[in-house]
């Protein structure tokens, strides 16, 4: 099977969908020429053509605005954001306009967009630049956010997203990128909503999304290695919709619980997950549910300091010896 | 004085550049914004800008060198100043990787900011409520064990589930330190002391484990008797013809034990009854393709279960050389937990001490443990009817009832025997 790297997955995604639906458009701030900010579209300008792979102005706003529109005509734009932080600027489109349409049109309009890019820190690009939008995202009915965590799920989810008929938003990772994994060249799709056990264990979960996954199997294996403590780690893969089911059936098999993340405690994705945790697996669980989150400050600028803010391997294997207690 | 000029961090996902070529050379003049060189990144090639008006002294790095973020790359200064010495470290300037120490360094202690934290509080001494988890009074309500008689090993005293499994397992209700004090020798030379013996976290760990598996797995029991003379012929010959290939380093050679023979054979009766290979996974059976085998070495302090990996694809000889290298490890006390894990199935052999039958306890998350008795001369009948001294050994499986029925669980038992008195089945 074919090692690609999860950038090299992304753009493998994008490409078969361009070449299998002609109305599938590419656009963003340096996706044409410069090849992408971080170089996940190299190569598309040159295959696709302008018309299908389009350069915009600095103005998330204007280009996501545009794109939205265009899709209610028959248009699939898959819009890059330098940033997820950027995203900001173009809230009202992402979350009014896109988020709400087929509900307000009583179902006579769609809007099959996929906004994509980095959301993630860890690359010591301060507070304005490293935001993890999907708790905030997932927040509103009308909208689906997924979290690939390799590049097999990278593909999957990224085409599924486009083939979606409603907005899917797509959280990458720039530290990702560059990870390595094997990825069928068959046209395969990850479907939305379902969650994925990367690790099968006995005596604690441990659920996570995006490079938070990465980390946590990291920490399954000095749990297993120094503890011996044989750890379940459940992948989210969709944030909204939530694969509630492989959560739960893990949790009953357990009893112990540790939730992952890197977004900010308050309103994280872990909030969420850890009130319907105890709401419907109360008689399940042996200890309280436990979270490791980033801390709850700005984006911290020193490196040092960022690396401790962001869960890295040792905090989650504190946490999982607490939960275990 | 002069100033050193660092390898630029030219993106934020860059970790290393390659120094692809220099625009200046030692004892050049630079102004502020000209070219110094051209780096290559992980992205692109980019020109570095000069931002030290001066001299350019010494180059450090030569054209092609690849180099970290931060290392010195040359020295600029006034003319006829001695370049500095790149490795001395100013404070400011050490941009050295931070997250190894990161890794290394005890974690810092993270003050919970939210409020939110599940750090254990003291639970109320007395009072009317019982701190037990919800799972473990479900269970407590299941076992009818009065949860608020328990004294609970979770944090800050609260009751889990391991307390009432405990309790459910004696007929008196207290979990914990259980009281067995019983009356010393009434003569005062008791065949050992009256004492307490701290048990090891291990041991707990273990005795924990052991009770789980026999509370929460429904046990079931098959056996069948082998004919292991075939076997037994078949070791004898190899061992001979291992020592005769050594030649003058015979004594050193590789001796297969009986047991190599039965881990082979076990990954082998696996792969034709691979349902066996198997763990109960609460709302599925989790099949497992490789079959990492467990198997018991008695030390003087307890049993230990080295774990011999992918035994499915591993020769004869290389289970027995891996068997031997983890007896020598767990003698030393030198096994990791890792390799004491992950395991799919459990041999346990009670044979040198003479046991002639056993049924084991399985090993979860295992599905199955095999239990190999000693190999006994008897009488026992022939094909064309006489009575003839045979050899037979009882090999016994206990099951998991949720994972392997009676069925399953025979054809396992029974593919095993085959391999065992055919052994040369063992090589297709």
């Amino acid at each position: 099977m074919p090692i690609l790297s999860y950038r090299e997955a992304l753009r493998a995604a994008m490409r078969e969908e361009l070449t299998r639906d002609p109305n599938v458009v590419i656009m963003g701030e340096e996706v044409a020429q410069f090849n992408g900010a971080y170089k996940v579209t190299e190569g598309l300008l040159k295959e696709f053509g302008p018309k299908r792979i389009i350069d915009t102005p600095i103005s998330e706003a204007g280009f996501v605005g545009l794109g939205i529109g265009a899709s209610m005509l028959g248009i699939r734009p898959v819009m890059e954001l330098m940033f997820w932080s950027f995203s900001y600027v173009a809230f009202d489109q992402i979350v009014n306009n896109a988020g709400n349409i087929r509900y307000m049109s009583g179902g006579l309009i769609n809007c099959p967009i996929v906004i994509r890019g980095p959301a993630n820190g860890g690359t010591n690009v301060g507070a304005t630049h490293s935001h993890t939008p999907e708790a905030i995202l997932a927040a509103h009915p009308g909208i689906k956010v997924v979290c690939p965590a390799t590049p097999y799920d990278a593909k999957g989810l990224m085409k599924a997203a486009i083939r979606d008929n409603d907005p899917v938003y797509v959280m990458e990772n720039t530290i990702l990128y560059n990870d390595k994994g094997e990825v069928p060249d068959t046209d395969y799709i990850v479907p939305i909503g379902v969650a994925d056990v990367k690790r099968t264990g006995s005596d604690l979960t441990i659920v996570a999304h995006g490079r938070a996954v990465i980390t946590s199997l990291k920490a399954a294996e000095i749990l297993e290695a120094e503890h011996g403590v044989s750890v379940e780690v459940v992948d989210l893969r969709s944030i909204r919709p939530l694969d509630e089911e492989t959560v739960l059936a893990s949790v009953r098999k357990t009893h112990r619980v540790l939730l992952v993340e890197e977004n900010k405690p308050f309103c994280g994705v872990d909030a969420q997950l850890s009130h319907l945790i105890q709401a419907k697996c109360f008689d399940d669980l042996d200890a309280p549910i436990g979270r490791v989150s980033s801390i709850d400050a700005p984006q911290i600028y020193s490196k040092p300091l960022e690396d401790v803010q962001i869960p890295h391997p040792a905090r989650v294997v504190e946490a999982a010896l607490k939960v275990l207690a | 004085m002069a100033d050193i000029i660092d390898m630029p961090k030219l993106s934020d996902t860059m970790t290393v550049g390659t120094l692809v070529k220099w625009n200046v050379k030692e004892g050049d003049t630079l102004a502020f914004g000209d070219i110094l060189c051209e780096v290559e990144t992980d992205k692109a090639t980019m020109e570095v800008q000069n931002t030290i008006p001066g001299v350019v002294l010494k180059i450090y790095a030569a054209a092609g060198a690849q180099l970290p973020v931060g290392a010195p790359i040359c020295a600029v200064g006034k003319k006829g100043e001695s370049a500095p010495d790149p490795t001395a470290k100013k404070a400011p300037a050490a941009k050295a990787e931070p997250a190894k120490a990161a890794k290394t360094a005890a974690v810092p202690a993270i003050p919970e900011s939210t409020g939110i934290s599940c750090a254990p509080q003291a639970l109320p001494a007395s009072g009317d409520r019982v701190a037990a988890s919800p799972y473990a009074k479900r269970m407590a309500a299941k076992a009818g064990v009065n949860v608020a008689a328990l004294s609970g090993t979770g944090p800050g005293g609260r009751v889990v589930a391991n307390d009432v499994l405990a309790a459910a397992s004696s007929s008196a209700a207290p979990a914990g330190p259980v009281n067995v004090a019983v009356a010393p020798p009434a003569d005062g030379k008791g065949i050992q002391a009256d004492a307490d013996v701290a048990v090891s976290s291990m041991r707990q760990t273990i005795a924990r484990r052991l009770l789980e598996s026999k509370v929460t797995v429904p046990h079931f029991y098959l056996e069948t008797e082998v004919d292991a003379a075939p076997l037994l012929a078949l070791r004898e010959t190899l061992n001979k013809r291992l020592a005769e290939a050594a030649g003058k380093d015979a004594k050193d050679a590789l001796k297969l034990s009986v047991n190599d023979f039965i881990l082979k054979a076990s990954a082998e009766a696996l792969r034709r009854v691979p349902a066996v290979n198997a763990s109960w996974a609460g709302t599925s059976i989790r099949t497992h393709g490789a079959v990492h085998l467990a198997f018991g070495v008695a030390l003087e302090d307890g049993l230990v279960t080295p774990v011999v990996r992918d035994a499915q694809a591993k020769s004869l000889r290389e289970v027995a050389l891996d068997a031997k290298a983890l007896i020598a490890k767990a003698r030393a006390k030198k096994l990791t937990p890792a390799e004491m894990s992950g395991s799919t199935f459990t041999v346990t052999n009670l044979g040198m001490y003479g046991v002639t039958g056993f049924f084991g306890i399985i090993n979860v998350p295992n599905a199955a443990i095999l239990s190999v008795g000693a190999t006994v001369q008897k009488p026992v009948v022939d094909a064309q009817g006489r009575i003839v001294v045979g050899q037979r050994m009882v090999i016994g499986l206990s099951g998991d009832h949720r994972v392997v029925d009676g069925a399953n669980g025979a054809q396992f038992l029974q593919a095993l025997k085959q391999m065992l008195e055919e052994p040369a089945l063992m090589m297709l």
